[in-house]
């Protein structure tokens, strides 16, 4: 390790970016998989099934007791699921937009991981000049915001290049639902930050992390919820999901993707979630903060700890958004547009007044 | 590492240029839904000039906006209408006429501007940052930033007025 510090701050700085966008990578890829296991066994104790409980390596046979439990947990399924998408036929049907078609899944789950980007998942490993996050923007959540809504981009595609009515009616429902969600989106966070002072996401967590009641969860309750329910829109989860809705379009844009191409929709969904309750755990949760307090970490162990805080704080929500989808029945269209724009709007527009005419009341 | 940057403002402006004309001129595809993502593309270029500019806030506002609603709005326009390709057009003598000034007034405002264009003194810092924006526009261009907004929502009303079909 020492050899590093004889190095130039720039190299250094390019070789840490590169490792912490790599275990980033890792880490998000790998809770996607999981996520999808969870979803699955939730769904089934929901529906008072069992779940995944089959697939078995050869090598689980060798482990006494641990080996089956793992199997009946379904903890290799994401990997027989890995290696079944990537052995499907991967179909392209002839009336297709070929250029489109290849794109539209790549342009989907990219700005979904490069969301990630911005988010302090850490504090620090004990250096305060590395900080954990790999690009500490000034204008961080505004980057959120513009890459997320260049994730649309990804739907509309694949159903203008499906060339076939069902898909092409998903994109045209996604298109107008994650616009008007993200006015919404945007207004509710805009009262965050007019709390906070500053754009930069290490600083809303550095405001949140003193003790659980500065969390805005509990200073901006309202603003909150807006987000939550945004966020269930932005990323086409039920109630919500009516641009994939399987009872009336079949698969909505995805009907004509199969193999790799349909797993990378799949993937850009969940990586969605991940960074919809990233971005929530940073905004609401008082991102890497423990409950209880305590400042920026001084050495490994404590800094590794804020980490482990961030990620376990990121996976409750993932479960609440799971666990809503198999709660809630689907939202009819129009129920859908009205909820957004003549309730959420308005209630965002309200909460930034009062936070401005409160703030304006305690800074005299 | 200046000539690192002067390389990245190359390759931005190279491909904004590229682009842009792939936009109004692909010899490709007349299809309108390619045109907008070119125009995308465009975009997208200008806001890593914006970067480069340490313009953060506006290279993000760029593609919030324009790239992330603007456009979509326009694919989904184009969608809707279902166009199909576009015919190639006849270039009539007016229309030259009328392009040729427009090009002409825009050219002559860049050298204008970029006469008029005072270089950086050394030490002072580009600052395109979030705060000092917010109060140039609440402070000294408060009237035409109200006049813009005014502007805006009398464009909503009117848009809202001629979409509906009859006003009760």
């Amino acid at each position: 390790m020492d050899s590093i510090k004889y190095l130039d701050p720039t190299t250094q700085f390019v070789l840490f970016s590169i490792v912490k966008i790599l275990i980033a990578f890792v880490v998000v890829m790998t809770f996607v998989a999981y996520a999808v296991l969870v979803e699955r066994k939730v769904s089934a104790w929901i529906q008072d099934r069992v779940g995944p409980n089959r697939a078995t390596p050869f090598f689980a046979q060798y482990l006494p007791f641990i080996g089956p439990a793992l199997v009946r947990l379904g903890i290799f399924q994401p990997m027989a699921d890995g290696l079944k998408f990537l052995l499907k036929e991967d179909f392209t049907p002839a009336y297709v937009r070929k250029v489109y078609f290849w794109l539209a899944p790549a342009i989907t789950v990219i700005p979904a991981l490069m969301t990630i980007a911005v988010i302090p998942f850490g504090s620090t490993l004990g250096n305060p000049a590395n900080p954990m996050v790999i690009a500490d923007l000034n204008v961080g959540i505004l980057y959120t915001f513009g890459i997320v809504s260049l994730g649309v981009y990804g739907i509309v595609l694949a159903g203008y290049a499906s060339n076939s009515k069902y898909p092409f009616l998903g994109g045209i429902r996604s298109t107008a639902q994650m616009i008007s969600y993200e006015i919404a989106m945007g207004m509710s966070v805009v009262a965050v930050f007019m709390v906070v002072g500053d754009l930069n996401l290490g600083q809303v967590v550095a405001y949140q992390q003193a003790n659980v009641f500065h969390w805005m969860v509990f200073k901006q309750p309202l603003a909150f919820v807006i987000f939550l329910v945004a966020a269930f829109a932005e990323t086409n989860r039920l109630p919500f999901d009516l641009p994939e809705s399987e009872s009336e379009l079949v698969g909505g844009y995805h009907t004509e993707y199969s193999s790799m191409k349909f797993a990378l929709f799949f993937l850009g969904e969940y990586a969605a979630m991940i960074a919809a309750s990233a971005m929530m755990v940073t905004l609401f949760f008082g991102g890497w903060a423990y409950p209880w307090g305590g400042g920026e970490a001084t050495g490994l162990l404590n800094g590794i700890g804020h980490i482990l805080c961030f990620i376990l704080k990121m996976g409750v929500l993932l479960v609440v958004f799971i666990w809503v989808r198999w709660m809630l029945p689907r939202f009819r269209y129009d129920q859908l547009m009205a909820l957004g724009w003549s309730r959420f709007i308005p209630l965002a527009l309200a909460n930034i007044l009062i936070t401005a005419i409160w703030l304006a009341c305690i800074s005299r | 590492m200046p000539a690192f940057t002067d390389l990245l403002f190359y390759a931005f402006a190279g491909l904004a240029l590229l682009f842009g004309f792939l936009c109004v001129a692909n010899p490709f595809s007349r299809s309108p839904v390619t045109s907008a993502m070119f125009l995308v593309l465009t975009i997208i270029a200008l806001a890593g000039l914006f970067i480069l500019l340490h313009a953060f806030f506006l290279a993000a506002v760029q593609i919030l906006v324009y790239a992330g609603a603007v456009m979509v709005l326009f694919l989904f326009v184009i969608m809707l209408l279902d166009l199909k390709e576009e015919d190639r057009r006849k270039m009539r003598g007016f229309t030259i006429g009328a392009g040729a000034l427009a090009v002409v007034a825009i050219a002559g405002i860049l050298i204008r501007a970029v006469i008029a264009a005072q270089p950086l003194a050394q030490g002072i810092l580009v600052e395109g940052e979030t705060k000092p924006l917010g109060k140039l526009l609440f402070t000294q261009y408060l009237l035409p930033f109200e006049v813009m907004s005014l502007l805006l929502l009398v464009a909503m009303v009117g848009v809202i007025l001629l979409s509906k079909k009859e006003i009760k």
